[in-house]
Formats: C-alpha cells, sequence, structure tokens
C-alpha cells in the first residue's frame, strides 16, 4: 500500500474553466428557490417560531417557566450556550489555522464553515441574554459609565466571556465580509438585475480587482488568520474558565480548557461535516467540496475525538488521584448516578464511534460519516450538559441535592436554536456564494504562472 | 454611467493566461511606466515583485493598534478597579494583573482586527469607490470573471495612445478598450425635494425619540420600576387592620439593651440614681464633647450662663450657683432626662452614658470655677514636671 504523497491531489475535480465555477458556485444565488427549499425553509421556520413563543413565555412569566431551580441554577440554558459556542469554533479553525497552516483544500468549505461560525455564534449569544430573564438589563455587562457610576468585575470569568464571545462575533463577521468583497464584486460584475447591482456594489465597496490592492488584501488576510488562531483558542478556553474557576467539584479542574477546546473543535466539525453533505447534494457541488474533503474533516473528527476521550480518561484519574472524597463522589456519581444515561449517551457517541474512521471505506461513505457526525453533535451536547447538570444537582449538601428535569419550554428554546441556526444557514446559502469564488479560482490548476508558481508569495 | 468622450482615463488589454498577463505587467514596468494597473480576477503569484512592490506595511497598523489597545485597557481596568469604585474581590490585590489578561488579550484582538480592516479598506484602498472610471466596462466584466487585465492611466507622463495600444498589441492582448472618465455628477444642496427630505428625518427622529423616552417607558413591560407589589410606609393599607402599610412594633416592645428610667416624667424625685461614671480622661472628654453641642447653647460654653443666644431666647440659668453646685449627680442626670421649667427633655438625643459623662464635666467646670488652694499647688507640680506653663 504505498502512495506517492508529494503529488497533491487536484483540489476542484475536472478542472472546469473560470467562468463555469462563476457560474456554479452563483447558480443558486441567481435561481428561484425550490419547492424543497421552501420545505426546508418551513421546517426550520417553524422551529424557530417554536423557540420564540418559548422564549416570549419565559420573558413573561419569568425563568419559572423552566426546569431550574436550586441548586441546579444552570441547566439548558448553559448547556445550550457552550454547545453552540463550540460549533462556532470549526469556522474559524478551518479558515485561520488551516490557513496558516497552507491547507490549501479549505478553500472549498472556509466560507461555509465561517458563516456557520457567526450563526452559530449568534445562537450562542442568545442564550446568557435570555438566561438573564430581563434582557433589557443584559446592557449592565458592557462597560460604560452609567448613572450608578460602577464597572463590571473584570476579573470574573463571566465578564471574560462576555468580552471573548463579542470579540469572536466581531472578528469572524469581519473576516468573513473581507473575504467576501471580491466575491461581492464578481457578483456586481455578472447581475442584470439593477436591484442586484446595487446592492452587490454597496457590498463590493467598488472593489477593483487591482493588483495594488491584492498585494495589502493577501497580508491583512494573513494578519487576521494570525490573530483569529490564538482568539479560536481563547474563546472556549474562556468558557471553560466559568466552569473551572468555581469551586464545584466536578468542574474544578485545571484539564477543562484544553478539553473544551478539543470538544468543540470536534463539534463544529461534526456540524459542519452534516451541513455540507445537504449542501453539496443540494446545490451540485460535488465536485467542489470532494469526497477527499469530507474525508480530511472526518480524520480530524477521529483526532478531536480521541482527545476528548482522553480527556474522559484523565477525568476519572484525577477523581482519584485528588484524594478529595468529593472529587470521587462526583466521577461516580456521572458514571453511575442519576444521570448515568447522560454519561453514557455521551461516551458512546463522542469515543466509540468516531472510532470507526480509522477504517477508510467509512471514512469515504457518506451515509455513515453523517450518521456518526450526527451522532458527535448529540454526544457533544450531552457532553456540556452531563458536566452542568451532575455536579450541580448533587452538591456538598446531600438535603439539597434536586434531580433536574427540563420543562416543555427549555426544550422549546433548545429546537428553537437549531431552527434559528438552519434558517440562517439556509438564508445564507440562497443569497451569499456559499465557496469562495475568488479563493477557489487562486487553487485550480493552471490558475498561477507556470515558472515559480508552485511556492507561495 | 455617461463617459465624457474627450476625457481619456486609460487603455485597457485582456489577456488569457495568467503568464501573459505576468509578461505583460513585467514589460510595463521595466518601461518606466508608473500609473498603470492590473486587474486579475484573484491575487497572481510573482505578480508583486513584476510590479515592483515592496512588502505590504500593514502588519505595523495592527502592531500599533495591538500596543496601544492592550495599554489602554490595563491601565483602564486599573482605573475602574483600584481608583474609581475599588472593590475587594476574592482576596485579590486591586490591579489583579494574571486576572486582566484574558480581558486585555481580547481587546487587543479586536481593536488589530478592527484597526487593520478599516484602515486597510478606508485609508489605503480608499473605498468605497463605486464611481471609478473601470466600473461597467467590459474590461472590469471580464476581470472579475476570468481574464486577466491591464490598464495603462492617460495621466501617466509617458502615456501616448498610439504608442500604448501598439505596446499592449505586441504583448499578446487581443481585446483593447478605451475607457473614458464618466461626466462629473453635480448635486444641488439646496434642492426642495433635498430640504424636505431633512425636515421629514428631523420630525420623525424627534417624535420617536419623544415617543420613545416619554410615552414607551411608561407601558409595560418597562413600567416594572414603577408599579412594584410592595407597601409604601406613608400610605393607606386595604390590608391592615388600622389602614397603615407602616408596621409598628405591638405594644410592650422594649428594644434591645433598653434600661427604663424609674424616675420618667418627675422634676424632683424624692430619691435619685447614683452616678455609674468615673471622671475619667475618656469619660470628661465625652462630656466635654456633648456638653458644647447640646447645653452651651443656653448655659454658655462655661456653664455660666453667658451664651450665644443670650437676648433672643430665656436664657439658660448659670450652673455656678451654690443650689446647684449642692445638686447631686443624680438630680443633674434627672433634670437633663426629663426636662426642668422651660428646659425640654433631652433624653432622645443624648444616650444614657453621654448624659452622666456631660454630668461629670458639669461638676468639672464647677471646680474650676471655685478651685481650691491645693488644686494650685498640683497644677504648679505638674507644669514643673512636664516643663509646660498651663496658666491657671
Amino acid at each position: 500500500m504505498t502512495k506517492d504523497y508529494s503529488v497533491e491531489l487536484a483540489l476542484v475535480e475536472g478542472n472546469p474553466p473560470l467562468r463555469e465555477l462563476d457560474d456554479v458556485i452563483s447558480a443558486p444565488i441567481d435561481s428561484r428557490p425550490s419547492h424543497k427549499y421552501h420545505i426546508a425553509l418551513a421546517i426550520t421556520g417553524s422551529l424557530l417560531l417554536i423557540g420564540a413563543i418559548c422564549v416570549g413565555l419565559t420573558f413573561y412569566y419569568g425563568i419559572g417557566m423552566w426546569g431550574n431551580n436550586i441548586p441546579v441554577a444552570w441547566a439548558f440554558g448553559i448547556t445550550n450556550f457552550v454547545f453552540w459556542v463550540g460549533i462556532g469554533h470549526a469556522g474559524t479553525l478551518i479558515s485561520a489555522i488551516l490557513y496558516l497552516l497552507r491547507q490549501h483544500w479549505r478553500t472549498g468549505i472556509a466560507r461555509f464553515a465561517e458563516a456557520m461560525t457567526i450563526f452559530a455564534v449568534i445562537c450562542a449569544g442568545l442564550f446568557p441574554i435570555i438566561h438573564v430573564g430581563r434582557p433589557w438589563l443584559a446592557g449592565y455587562l458592557i462597560p460604560y459609565p452609567n448613572q450608578h457610576s460602577i464597572w463590571p468585575n473584570f476579573i470574573s470569568p463571566l465578564v471574560w466571556d462576555v468580552f471573548a464571545v463579542s470579540t469572536y462575533l466581531t472578528v469572524s463577521l469581519v473576516f468573513w465580509y473581507v473575504g467576501l468583497i471580491p466575491d461581492f464584486a464578481t457578483l456586481r460584475d455578472r447581475a442584470t438585475n439593477k436591484i442586484k447591482k446595487t446592492i452587490y456594489s454597496v457590498f463590493s465597496l467598488g472593489w477593483r480587482h487591482s493588483n495594488r490592492h491584492w498585494v495589502h488584501y493577501e497580508k491583512v488576510y494573513m494578519i487576521l488568520a494570525g490573530l483569529a488562531t490564538p482568539l479560536v483558542l481563547s474563546v472556549h478556553t474562556v468558557v471553560s474558565w466559568d466552569f473551572a474557576a468555581a469551586i464545584l467539584p466536578g468542574w474544578h479542574s485545571t484539564i477543562f480548557p484544553p478539553y473544551f477546546v478539543a470538544g468543540a473543535i470536534f463539534s463544529g466539525f461534526a456540524m459542519v461535516s452534516t451541513v455540507l453533505i445537504f449542501v453539496r447534494k443540494v446545490f451540485d457541488m460535488e465536485h467542489i467540496i470532494t469526497i477527499d474533503h469530507l474525508e480530511k474533516m472526518n480524520k480530524i473528527i477521529l483526532l478531536t475525538g480521541s482527545m476528548v476521550g482522553y480527556s474522559y480518561i484523565i477525568e476519572w484519574f484525577m477523581g482519584w488521584y485528588s484524594g478529595s472524597p468529593f472529587e470521587l463522589f462526583v466521577t461516580l456519581n456521572r458514571a453511575f448516578g442519576p444521570y448515568a444515561w447522560g454519561y453514557w449517551i455521551m461516551v458512546s457517541c463522542n469515543v466509540f464511534f468516531p472510532q470507526l474512521f480509522w477504517f477508510k471505506k467509512i471514512r469515504r461513505s457518506i451515509p455513515i460519516t453523517l450518521i456518526i457526525v450526527i451522532l458527535v453533535n448529540v454526544g457533544m451536547w450531552f457532553e456540556r450538559f452531563v458536566i452542568i447538570a451532575s455536579s450541580l444537582s448533587r452538591d456538598f449538601l446531600p438535603t439539597s441535592w434536586h434531580y433536574f428535569k427540563p420543562t416543555l419550554v427549555d426544550l422549546g428554546i433548545l429546537f428553537g436554536s437549531f431552527g434559528l441556526f438552519f434558517t440562517l444557514i439556509l438564508l445564507f446559502a440562497k443569497t451569499l456564494p456559499v465557496i469562495s469564488i475568488t479563493e477557489i479560482k487562486g487553487v485550480i490548476q493552471g490558475s498561477q504562472p507556470s515558472h515559480g508558481g508552485e511556492h507561495e508569495s | 454611467m455617461n463617459r465624457n468622450q474627450n476625457s481619456l482615463f486609460g487603455v485597457a488589454a485582456l489577456f488569457d493566461s495568467p503568464d501573459d498577463i505576468l509578461n505583460a505587467a513585467k514589460k510595463v514596468q521595466a518601461d518606466g511606466y508608473k500609473n498603470y494597473d492590473v486587474n486579475t480576477p484573484y491575487p497572481i503569484h510573482g505578480m508583486d515583485s513584476a510590479m515592483g512592490f515592496k512588502a505590504s506595511k500593514m502588519g505595523y497598523v495592527t502592531l500599533f493598534f495591538g500596543f496601544a489597545a492592550a495599554t489602554f485597557i490595563l491601565a483602564f481596568m486599573w482605573w475602574a478597579l483600584a481608583v474609581s469604585y475599588p472593590l475587594v474581590i476574592g482576596g485579590k490585590p486591586f490591579f489583579a494583573l494574571p486576572a486582566f489578561v484574558p480581558i486585555t488579550f481580547e481587546f487587543t484582538v479586536l481593536t488589530g482586527v478592527l484597526s487593520t480592516v478599516f484602515g486597510m479598506i478606508a485609508v489605503v484602498f480608499n473605498l468605497p469607490f463605486n464611481n471609478h472610471p473601470i466600473h461597467d466596462t467590459n474590461y472590469m466584466k471580464s476581470v472579475s470573471s476570468d481574464k486577466y487585465g491591464l490598464v495603462i492611466e492617460a495621466e501617466d507622463p509617458l502615456f501616448e495612445e498610439n504608442k500604448v495600444v501598439e505596446l499592449l498589441k505586441s504583448l499578446g492582448s487581443k481585446n483593447i478598450e478605451l475607457v473614458y472618465n464618466p461626466e462629473e455628477e453635480k448635486f444641488q444642496i439646496f434642492q426642495p425635494r433635498f430640504l424636505v427630505f431633512l425636515a421629514i428625518i428631523a420630525v420623525l427622529t424627534a417624535g420617536s425619540t419623544y415617543i420613545t423616552l416619554n410615552k414607551f417607558m411608561y407601558l409595560p413591560p418597562f413600567d416594572f420600576m414603577l408599579n412594584q407589589n410592595k407597601g409604601v410606609s406613608q400610605e393607606e393599607s386595604s390590608f391592615f387592620y388600622n389602614k397603615r402599610e407602616m408596621r409598628t412594633p405591638v405594644a410592650g416592645t422594649v428594644a434591645r439593651e433598653y434600661i427604663p428610667y424609674a424616675y420618667t416624667g418627675e422634676t424632683d424625685p424624692k430619691e435619685v440614681l447614683s452616678n455609674p461614671l468615673l471622671p475619667t480622661k475618656k469619660v470628661l472628654e465625652l462630656g466635654q464633647k456633648k456638653f458644647l453641642t447640646f447645653c452651651s447653647p443656653c448655659h454658655g460654653n462655661y456653664a455660666d450662663g453667658k451664651s450665644r443666644l443670650m437676648g433672643q431666647f430665656p436664657p439658660g440659668p448659670t450652673l455656678h450657683s451654690q443650689r446647684i453646685i449642692n445638686f447631686s449627680d443624680g438630680q443633674i442626670y434627672n433634670v437633663i432626662t426629663n426636662g426642668f421649667s422651660i428646659m425640654p427633655s433631652y433624653k432622645r438625643q443624648i444616650t444614657r452614658d453621654e448624659r452622666w459623662a456631660i454630668v461629670n464635666y458639669i461638676r468639672v467646670l464647677q471646680r474650676a470655677q471655685n478651685p481650691k488652694p491645693s488644686d494650685f499647688t498640683e497644677i504648679k507640680e505638674i507644669n514643673k514636671e512636664s516643663g509646660k506653663n498651663v496658666p491657671n
């Protein structure tokens, strides 16, 4: 089984002419939506509406509509927040870290993954605001000179969270838009409809594809990637500090930051795979988002899944090695206590099933990949739920132990967040180029000068 | 876009392959043209050196603003938590550097990114610029899809139309286009339509602000601070039997550490309390302070009846009369507590111990007015020891 790894595979199958790439990528934008699209939008829109109603009930009657009760004060709200922030991590990883590592295969999926980042962070950001109960008071988290002349507590992990997530959203949005500017220019010059042309002109800022601009543009893109790389690692680290800085057994652990970051990339890639499998099929982009892309993503899922599994083992070890009876109790309680069902769903979905990706046939099989990545999404949601609910429900004082049960409103808001996410994805797929036209043109064969074009400048 | 056929912007040529455009750029650069540009649908490797660019300096923008942001936010957090509103949290120092790291990092990244992108787009590129002459030409439509273009501008000192066209043809371009400048558009500021538009905007902004701040804020759910389910002390209650929101203590309730006074209301009781305090320095200083606060306005600073209210108010008598010197401590205490003649009771203003301290201080004042010979010798001895000269 020898293979020549020095020869790079073609990133786009069939090497189509450049104008054909324009046509394929902008086909979903230029054509009228199909019946299938309407049906999909109806489903996600209904979910979104359910979520909106449940949020409305929460605001009207208060947080008492949720299953949260002392000692389980953080339940679905924070679980969903951490889950969605985690989903967001794949996008920046693909667009920034793989860019710096010169992984050219990222071009096919980077735009989509970045969009998913933004939508996931929007979903995530809603949960703390909803959890406040009076969302119009959430503004006090922002440091501004207010009438009480007091400031947020800058040494609290919850305030770090506000800064980390809002910075992450802003930077992802800017990164995404900078990448979109040349594509808007291409769309502007293709447009025949006057309204479309005006809209694209405004967003393209009058971009001229000038090489006097490209020289700065490429540099700035690299700087953004360089800044976004530590940022993406910092965001889930800060989220993990929400837990690790508390003294609760099961949370107070130094492994949390790397454990959370690995889990975030793991769940993010799973979500990107889930969505891309549908997108490449529906929009006939199988030659641009190839099976090789999916295989490479499956390898990253395998790697990060193993890291998550390793963290679970370390949790067991630390439960014993800490010498603290409370730590040991929490570890045993997670696996065999009232939330054991959640724990074993988490372990099987996150550790056992991704190990099937060791087999090349499974990595390259789309139906099996789809099943596994959906299971990974389920497993990663349960990971956050188990960490939060099992630690809180049995704290130091046995008299106050309480078994958390979600209410219908809890579930409605969870499904509503999925509705919001997929609605945004569908709208994005129909209004903006889901693949970077500029970048994909730059990496197909014959697109660069024949001499000296093999290396990056 | 209407174009002025007399004002040439430049000559634009299209090429079919990346190799052709690279050669063309090298040739144009070598011929000494300055005002030319290469437009390609994606960045071409090697074009930077072909057009003679130096490395982009955008990184310095990021560096400068990143450092500035880090310094600012660290100083700001120190000011907010240590100067503006100092608060000990978790036993940490006011300037908790390790705990400031996360926000410093996030703010640095945010500022670095925003300043770099804004600097590039708005300052370096001078965008948005939708009115540029090469927009809406066939040239532009081709280079944003699959062709590679080069445009030499008429502003270039070496520009001669025929020579440039020949040069571009010789480089292998099959499609050469003359690009003319667009007609300058003129807008009148004071045209009536625009003024009406401004007026409508002004009315809408002012009206919506007024309605938001003065009406919406008093409608549910934003009025939650105005309508609270609570009792206000002075209001009538529909719930409590005596119709008072304010709850008063049950009859006979005694406050903690309350000691009842047996002779309340009696101006001249048969028997009185004895003084529980010794005339120590601390007691006398307390007594002096309270005497000067509560007694001196009528009785005078030295208890001689020469007060600052003299003539405006019935004067307080001197406390140096023989009758009062003969009062027992308990009798003076009783006067302060219950009042005497037109003097009101001071028991609500002055605590029990303070009253006794005042009694002790009055005794000091009386002794100072009628000293014994032994007092003089004692003062002289104290002066000798301390080396000071305390006046008699």
